[in-house]
């Protein structure tokens, strides 16, 4: 062991319950998450979690799973969560929130799920207005089943069916699924963000928040884009992704809302 | 002038080891241990006696393992 690293034990003095500012909430079961070191799927589901609990909404809220690496979501997230067929979320978040409109609806999607097999349920939920919250992870792979092009890879990027970088002229240009659905006329909220550094995660955690908060005034249809990483796929460390994150992502799907709804 | 003190608690089992916590801590309060956990994994450990309870790591860490305690000292 060449490192000499001194651990410095706890201070007992501040580590009091009254000085306590930040636990992992209630609202997210004890189990670990199965998801890689530094994965982004794991720091929107505690956030998600987290603006459930502070808006108080853990009985009276639903959510559904998709096909991906958050396939297990409903394992970790402690509400209400269906599973649904890949790439069909929007569909059935549909008939659960016309069913019981009182409850607060969400999905949780990466890119092969929501912008591959399931574009057209997301177009359609998107164009008819369905009052629910689409949280969308955009890591421009599809992680779970080992790192093939998805249809946000971005222009040169390797994957295991891009080897040579991604060609858009044969494979076309990555899709910005956010500026997409904003163009439709029913949809509400249209925002993109990413949890790569903490000033990122608060502005998300706000993003998801006001998102609910729409979904509550009857608003429409609001998605919450992610730009997140996938490092075990990516090849990098986590560290790394998130640098790839700032060079190479942000460039092409920049920050920010991207559709906000007028105040009445 | 009014301090803040503060220190974290790292549930070192379920951590994995990423170093997002230690990149996003700008006191330099954190590093990873040389002994690894049941896992496998590095474990982030507190090596200075420094932090400002400014929940940076709480927000960065994916796994929900550090918690924050802050205290204002007049
Ligand atoms: C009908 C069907 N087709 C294909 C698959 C294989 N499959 C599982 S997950 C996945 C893509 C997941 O990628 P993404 O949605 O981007 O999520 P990530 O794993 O990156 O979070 C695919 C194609 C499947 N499970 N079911
Ligand atoms: S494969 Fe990628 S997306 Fe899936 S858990 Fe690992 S890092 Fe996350
Ligand atoms: S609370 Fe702030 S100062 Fe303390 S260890 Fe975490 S990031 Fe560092
Ligand atoms: S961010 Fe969390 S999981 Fe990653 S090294 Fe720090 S404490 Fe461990």
């Amino acid at each position: 062991m060449g490192i000499q690293v001194q651990e410095i034990p706890i201070n007992p003095e501040i580590v009091q319950d009254e000085n306590l500012l930040y636990c992992k909430p209630d609202t997210l079961t004890p189990k670990p998450f199965h998801y890689c070191p530094g994965c982004g799927h794991s720091t929107v589901h505690k956030i998600l979690m987290e603006v459930v609990a502070e808006m108080g909404i853990q009985e009276e809220i639903i959510g559904v799973a998709p096909v991906g690496c958050s396939v297990f979501a409903y394992d970790y997230m402690d509400v209400d969560m269906q599973e649904a067929a890949h790439g069909r979320a929007c569909a059935v978040a549909t008939g659960i929130k016309r069913m019981m409109p009182d409850k607060f609806v969400f999905t949780y999607q990466g890119d092969g799920d929501l912008a591959a097999i399931g574009t057209a349920e997301t177009i359609h939920a998107a164009n008819r207005g369905e009052n629910i919250l689409v949280v969308f992870i955009n890591n421009a792979v599809y992680g779970m089943t080992s790192g093939q092009m998805a249809p946000t890879t971005l222009p040169g990027m390797v994957s295991t069916t891009s080897p040579f970088g991604r060609d858009v002229h044969t494979m076309g240009y990555p899709i910005k699924v956010s500026e997409l659905l904003a163009t439709l006329p029913a949809v509400a909220y249209v925002t993109r963000q990413s949890v790569h550094t903490p000033g990122n995660v608060r502005k998300t955690k706000k993003a998801l928040q006001k998102a609910l908060e729409y979904q509550k005034q009857g608003l429409g249809f609001c998605l919450v884009e992610i730009v997140s990483n996938c490092p075990s796929n990516w090849k990098m460390t986590p560290l790394e992704s998130n640098k790839f994150i700032d060079d190479k992502m942000i460039p092409y799907y920049p920050l920010g809302d991207v559709k906000v709804p007028e105040v009445k | 002038m009014a301090k803040s003190l503060g220190d974290v608690v790292i549930d070192i089992e379920k951590c994995k080891g990423c170093e997002l916590c230690i990149d996003a801590c700008p006191q330099e309060t954190l590093a990873l241990a040389p002994r690894i956990n049941q896992k496998g994994y590095h474990y982030a450990i507190k090596v200075q006696d420094n932090c400002t309870g400014c929940n940076n790591c709480a927000l960065i860490c994916p796994d929900a393992v550090i918690t924050v305690y802050r205290k204002i000292v007049k």
